[in-house]
């Protein structure tokens, strides 16, 4: 999800780093990646105080949600996380990827549908060039994935769409 | 055209854009993404050789091999492998043969841990292995200039005929950025290709050794290898300053280092706080004259390092007294956010300008 953040930002001649994480990390723990956009030149490729933080289980929102600043914006999986701890100083914002990933029949683009969604809330980059930049940005040998994830992409941005 | 690239796969392009045809290693992360991508990238490469060797010690013996045959070779490993290499690097130096090592560097002492760390400085700039030699160590801060600086190492090794790292750490190894390439590959401009073993037939044969047993000969080797240091010293000290030029605090720092700091005087100069930087690219040789100008109208010096305090040092030698010297240090693979570091500089700045008052 960050790469491909990562990626169409730098298609749109963006500043960006990608800073991931490389530790030991289980399934369903909490893997996680620091992704910084700009219009200018990025200082440190690790974030102080993020703007957004995107969670897809409960332990990962139970650990990040603390770094973000103040009225910072929190995107979940509301499939799987549980959000009543939720600190009352940011914005959550609930979208059911899970459910939504199987609505396309394969949970595996459950990332896709949050980054759809993610894009839709963040305005960092463009759904449309991210749509056609898409082969590029996926690389070969992913071809036949490209339809499916075009759908998630728009899938999850039409959820929030249909919710404001 | 730019590529989202993690820096250790931007360190393999680079180096075959430069030339590199010889790749020998031992897996360790955080640097696994250089030779994984060089697997499959030498395999295209016309006389290209990778080797996952059986162990360090083997693969920087391949290093040399395949220098003294004349192939342009690189190495890479991370902090404990690394300590197995350095007397191959020792080697190196004293036949005087052109390699480039790449070190990312982890958490230690011992096996430590994966995460990055700055605690090799000690190690690289002060030779690492036995004997009096000097390693020239250059120390990238982004993706771009980690393949600038792979080609720049393996010019400057044939240049002066001496082993060059890269010190990088798992952070820059592991991060993306979008970086270019040159679009064409440069071919090796070999200047003195006299050392080369390339077979007898037609000429005097030639003798690499590292084994002088008469100590006048050796003596006169290690002055001969000094005067090699000293040149370097004159013609290869590079460097980067920021916001300096109105600056009454000059925070010191490399790598990632520079990059979080960079991050914090951002942050610091919004607060109306008076901060520069210079950013030390060979750490050797050091850039001693920029710090020594720069004391000449700034009296304090904030050293920040992912150590207890490496770097802190050259920069005391550096200073040769004058100034005040600041540290700040997270050994052990702690990466501290710009707001971490721009508090503790914030603090320092204050009480330093309490004082003056």
């Amino acid at each position: 999800m960050g790469y491909t953040l990562a990626n169409a930002a730098m298609l749109e001649d963006k500043y960006v780093t990608y800073l991931p994480s490389y530790g030991a990390e289980v399934r369903g723990g909490t893997a996680n990646c620091t992704v910084a956009v700009s219009e200018e030149e990025i200082a440190s490729p690790v974030a102080s105080e993020p703007d957004f933080v995107v969670t897809m289980n409960q332990p990962s929102f139970l650990k990040f949600q603390s770094i973000l600043q103040s009225g910072g914006l929190i995107l979940v999986n509301s499939s799987m996380v549980n959000v009543s701890t939720a600190r009352g100083d940011i914005e959550v914002v609930e979208v059911p990827t899970s459910e939504l990933a199987e609505q396309l029949g394969n949970i595996r683009v459950a990332n896709m549908v949050m980054l759809g969604a993610f894009i839709k809330v963040s305005n960092l980059v463009s759904l449309q060039l991210m749509l056609k930049n898409l082969p590029e940005i996926l690389g070969e040998g992913k071809s036949k994935m490209i339809k499916l994830n075009r759908e998630a992409l728009d899938l999850g941005f039409n959820y929030l769409k249909e919710q404001t | 055209m730019k590529r989202l690239m993690s820096g250790n796969s931007a360190i393999g392009e680079a180096a075959v854009l430069a030339g590199c045809t010889c790749y020998f290693g031992y897996p360790i992360t955080p640097q696994n993404e250089l030779p994984e991508y060089l697997a499959k990238r030498l395999a295209e490469v016309p006389g290209g050789v990778f080797i996952q060797a059986e162990s360090e010690l083997s693969a920087i013996n391949m290093v040399l091999g395949a220098s003294v045959a004349g192939a342009r070779a690189m190495t890479s490993s991370s902090s404990p492998g690394i300590s197995l290499k350095q007397e191959g690097i020792s080697f190196l130096a004293a036949q005087e043969l052109p390699a480039v090592i790449v070190n990312m560097m982890r958490g230690g002492p011992g096996m430590g841990n994966i995460s990055p760390a700055q605690s090799d400085y000690f190690q690289a700039t002060r030779g690492g292995g036995h004997g009096d030699y000097r390693t020239i160590v250059l120390a990238p801060a982004s993706v771009q200039e980690l393949a600038d600086m792979t080609a720049r190492a393996f010019d400057l090794a044939d240049t002066y005929r001496t082993p060059v790292m890269i010190l990088g750490d798992g952070m820059l190894g592991q991060m993306m950025e979008p970086v270019t390439f040159p679009s064409k590959k440069k071919e090796r401009q070999l200047a003195h290709a006299d050392y080369v073993l390339s077979g007898a037939a037609g000429r005097p044969s030639r003798r690499i050794r590292s084994l002088i047993l008469d100590p006048k000969e050796e003596e006169e080797h290690n002055w001969k290898l000094f005067r090699k240091y000293q040149r370097i010293e004159q013609l290869e000290v590079r460097h980067e300053t920021f916001l300096l030029d109105d600056a009454v605090m000059a925070v010191i720092a490399y790598g990632t280092a520079a990059r979080i700091a960079r991050g914090a005087i951002k942050r610091l100069r919004e607060e109306g706080l008076k901060i520069g930087m210079i950013r030390p690219i060979s750490l050797w040789p050091f850039p001693v004259k920029i710090i020594q100008q720069t004391a000449r109208h700034i009296h304090d010096f904030f050293v920040f390092e992912m150590s207890t305090g490496q770097m802190l040092e050259d920069v005391k030698l550096a200073l040769e007294g004058s100034g005040y010297i600041h540290f700040y240090g997270r050994p052990g693979g702690v990466v501290p956010t710009p707001v971490e570091l721009s508090r503790i500089i914030s603090r320092h700045y204050h009480q330093s300008q309490k004082r003056k008052k």
